[in-house]
């Protein structure tokens, strides 16, 4: 079976087992968030949960590492703010 | 007051799984924790097991090594002789008792846990928070690619080589279809004819060092004779996918509006400065990689001793037996020096037969001595590689006053210039607090060795131990919520960071 999530009104199509990062990718999105002070658009940079470039609000939880986060059927990805919110150190 | 292990393993990746699974079958009490959700590490990463196809590990090497160390993991999980906790990574280890380590762990991800878990990230909750106790560590956190900053490297479509690969190997994404792979060092190889295999066609490979002298090498071919077979294999699929191979070349720049589009190559001399015309090249997806960093925010958490290697990478001193300056903490693979996965399944052994004849459990001296030779024929062999695939000398020249240094904080390389020439910053500790880079989500992680150079670039010096340190110690090594760090505060009465590190919390 395919995964329907929605990214921002958009259907974007996942295989279990996948990534969120992945299936944006896939689909050809490959930036999901803007940085605060240039706002340059980001996606997956390392792709293994070290550089948080590709940080993105799922099902309204902020700040998770797409490259990380599996894909689930029926998530909502995106938010219209995204950006730091834990402590950082 | 949890259970108390006698050895708690972290990482799950070559040294990980073999340290893991050496310790608990000499009788050892084990608890292994490991960031990603099923064990390999990035050497091994694959996808996901319950969703499997024929061909997900098509072009893994040493596959059989690692289903034969699992197999061994999830008999000794199901024997209940390792606590095997896969999805959670640890983001401080604190000594309170003598002799005993408390590990704090989160979850890696919460996405699919949903909106009960996005609860706790707002208050004090205790959801996702766990500890582990140990008597004795041995830690094998890996690395990941090390970068050098390039004009318009922030573009979406540029990657680190590595994420490329994980893409390719976890979750079956090809992230581009017409691709260039730079940087220097062998491992642009597998990933390149990686990307050709799933079917992207490979523009080129773009390596800034004249390679294959290593195969010359003569320490270094003598010492590990399978790795000149595993190059030439890799040279016979780049003939194969047609991919050019362009030595002593560089990427320039990045280009595009909001993706890339192109890249800007030159060739360059030994040193890195440019020795030829500029080329543009087509591209919708760049993957970079200058070799690897070690990740050490766990060991120098702990006050080890450390050092810098022959690829310029701070890396943790251990002796022959895998036992770093404290006691009771051994540090296997990546950590102790880059050297690839079947170096790092040897330590990760042997520091788990060390552990255990400390603890006069029955170890075959036999063996240790084995698989101390090997680690040394493994070094040897790595330091020849370091040797041949160095970061050119002079990078620092590609750089324009507006390129990103860290993409984080957004601060560029003019930014850092300024806070050399007219802030007075000499060293990268001051240069940090100055002009902020490594301060943002990563915490240094990507552009942590670049700022190190860049600032002992601009004294006009070379890079110590001590400019590495100052970019790689973190007082967390995540990034984690306010609830969680409250969790920590109400236990106690005090956050318990330990003096060691720098007990600093920025932005809260």
């Amino acid at each position: 079976m395919t995964y329907r999530m929605t990214f921002r009104g958009s259907v974007v199509p996942a295989q279990p087992g996948q990534s969120v990062g992945a299936a944006l990718v896939a689909a050809g999105i490959l930036d999901w968030r803007t940085t605060r002070q240039g706002g340059r658009p980001r996606g997956l940079f390392c792709g293994i949960g070290v550089c948080f470039d590709c940080l993105i609000t799922v099902d309204g939880m902020p700040d998770q590492r797409a490259c990380l986060v599996p894909a689930g059927d029926g998530m909502e990805l995106g938010d219209d703010e995204e950006g730091g919110r834990a402590v950082h150190a | 007051m949890p259970y108390t292990h006698d050895v708690a393993v972290v990482g799950a990746g070559p040294a990980g799984l073999a340290a893991a699974v050496e310790s608990a079958e000499a009788g050892l009490a084990v608890a292994l924790i490991d960031g990603a959700g099923q064990p390999g590490g990035q050497y091994w990463r694959h996808y996901d097991e319950s969703h499997a196809r024929p061909g997900d590990h098509r072009g893994h090497h040493g596959w059989p090594a690692f289903t034969r160390l699992r197999d061994r993991l999830d008999a000794l999980t199901a024997a209940g002789r390792i606590h095997y906790l896969p999805g959670h990574q640890v983001w401080l280890i604190t000594r309170d008792d003598p002799g005993v380590f408390t590990l704090r762990v989160t979850r890696s991800f919460d996405g699919s846990a949903g909106r009960a878990a996005a609860e706790v990230i707002g208050g004090t909750g205790t959801g996702p928070n766990r500890e582990v106790a140990a008597r004795a560590l041995i830690l094998c956190p890996g690395g990941y690619d090390r970068q050098l900053p390039v004009p318009g490297w922030d573009l979406p479509g540029v990657m680190a080589a590595g994420g490329a690969q994980a893409l390719l190997k976890g979750h079956r994404t090809l992230a581009g279809k017409r691709a260039v792979v730079a940087g220097t060092g062998p491992f642009l190889l597998p990933v390149a004819t990686g990307l050709a295999r799933a079917g992207a066609s490979l523009a080129a490979v773009v390596e800034a060092n004249g390679t294959l002298g290593w195969l010359r090498d003569p320490l270094g071919t003598v010492a590990v004779p399978g790795k000149g077979v595993e190059a030439l294999q890799y040279a016979a699929l780049m003939a194969r996918h047609r991919i050019p191979y362009r030595r002593r070349t560089v990427i320039r720049e990045i280009l595009g509006e909001n993706r890339v589009e192109a890249v800007r190559i030159a060739r360059v001399d030994r040193e890195g400065r440019r020795a030829g015309p500029d080329r543009e090249i087509a591209a919708d997806l760049v993957a970079l990689g200058w070799g690897f960093t070690p990740s050490l925010e766990l060991p120098l958490m702990l006050g080890v001793d450390t050092r810098k290697d022959t690829d310029g990478s701070l890396v943790v001193v251990v002796d022959d037996l895998q036992r770093s300056s404290v006691d009771g903490v051994y540090v296997a693979g990546e950590a102790t020096g880059v050297g690839g996965a079947a170096l790092a399944v040897a330590e990760g052994r042997l520091s788990a037969l060390a552990l255990s004849a400390s603890l006069r459990r029955p170890a075959t001296a036999a063996v240790a001595g084995r698989l101390q030779r090997a680690i040394r024929r493994g070094r040897r062999f790595a330091a020849a590689m370091h040797r041949a695939y160095p970061v050119p000398g002079a990078w620092t020249e590609w750089l324009s006053e507006s390129t990103l240094v860290c993409r984080c904080e957004e601060v560029s390389y003019g930014d850092l210039l300024h806070a050399c020439h007219d802030l007075g910053a000499e060293d990268p500790r001051t240069l940090k607090m100055l002009a902020r880079p490594g301060m943002g989500w990563c915490q240094g992680r990507i552009c942590g060795f670049a700022s190190a150079e860049i600032a002992s670039c601009l004294s006009r010096r070379e890079t110590t131990p001590e400019d590495l340190r100052s970019l790689s110690t973190r007082s967390l090594a995540f990034p984690v919520t306010l609830g969680e760090l409250a969790a920590l505060t109400d236990d106690t009465g005090r956050p318990r960071l330990n003096p060691a590190s720098e007990a600093t919390t920025e932005r809260g």
